[in-house]
């Protein structure tokens, strides 16, 4: 008999006119793919809109963790307005900040800098994917 | 006597998936950033996904041109559905059918290749924003 893992919906911002957005969507590029590969799936968030009645039911079928780069939370509020409510939601700035670490400047290639800041808040998603099993 | 210009509206998917979205993107980085600075503007495709007063009124009162990485044409569709029209729509893909030497790959940086195939592309599209933003096209 085959064992149906339960996977974690990874949703990020992906927002193109900040750095904060490229952060988000590097981050969880990360956990998607090295971190927590086995364990998350993702889905364009426009798609919302864009898709079908299948992909609106992301966050029905998927615990989900949005990833936000501003405190618009474009993530969260589309996610919650158009498919259900995230388990978790997470905001890289925030993120930043507890960790002492210097807002990204860059939007379009990190530095190296910015691109360890996107290291630490991958592992802090993966830490909450790891959450949202254990819960 | 000097010609009021519109801003130009350049929106790519937000695609995080496909190396087209990737594509999309770095087009419109380029053209915003290189080849069209001042003119050519972008915004967060998922702010007119939360229906956001300011980036609605920025597509409602300028020419948008979308760029998607897929055949479910997000961009497109998101400006759409806030009551805004589409002036140019492009599908990333086709500017690779144009030019079969530059294959794009890569999600979270792209190769060389498709650096090269955004430029390539955003030079191409320069002559349509400069036609929208003189109001000649649309």
């Amino acid at each position: 008999m085959a064992i149906e893992l339960m996977k974690v919906g990874i949703i990020s911002c992906s927002g193109e006119e900040l750095p904060g957005g490229t952060v988000s969507r590097i981050a969880c590029r990360k956990v998607l793919d090295d971190l927590r590969a086995t364990e998350t799936v993702t889905i364009c968030l426009p798609l919302f809109i864009a898709g079908d009645q299948g992909q609106r039911e992301f966050a029905s079928n998927y615990p989900t963790i949005t990833v936000d780069g501003c405190d618009k939370y474009c993530a969260k509020k589309s996610t919650e307005l158009l498919s259900g409510t995230p388990k978790k939601y997470i905001l890289v700035p925030e993120i930043l900040k507890r960790h002492g670490l210097e807002a990204p400047i860059h939007r379009r290639d990190l530095n190296e800098k910015e691109k360890a800041a996107a290291d630490v808040v991958a592992e802090e998603i993966a830490r909450a994917v790891d959450e949202v099993l254990n819960e | 006597m000097s010609i009021k210009k519109n801003d130009v509206v350049v929106l790519p998917c937000s695609g995080i998936g496909k190396a087209y979205g990737t594509l999309a993107r770095e087009t419109a980085y380029e053209l915003v950033e290189r080849v069209r600075p001042g003119l050519a503007k972008l915004t967060c495709l998922p702010l007119l996904v939360i229906n956001d007063p300011q980036a609605k009124q920025l597509v409602m009162n300028n020419p948008v041109i979308t760029i998607d990485g897929c055949p479910k044409g997000c961009a497109h569709k998101s400006v759409e559905s806030v009551g805004a029209q589409v002036a140019k729509a492009y599908q990333a893909i086709d500017f690779y059918k144009a030019h079969k030497e530059l294959k794009p790959d890569g999600i979270t940086e792209l190769n060389d290749a498709g650096r090269r195939l955004a430029a390539v592309a955003a030079e191409e599209l320069s002559q349509v924003v400069d036609a929208l933003a003189a109001g000649e096209e649309g």
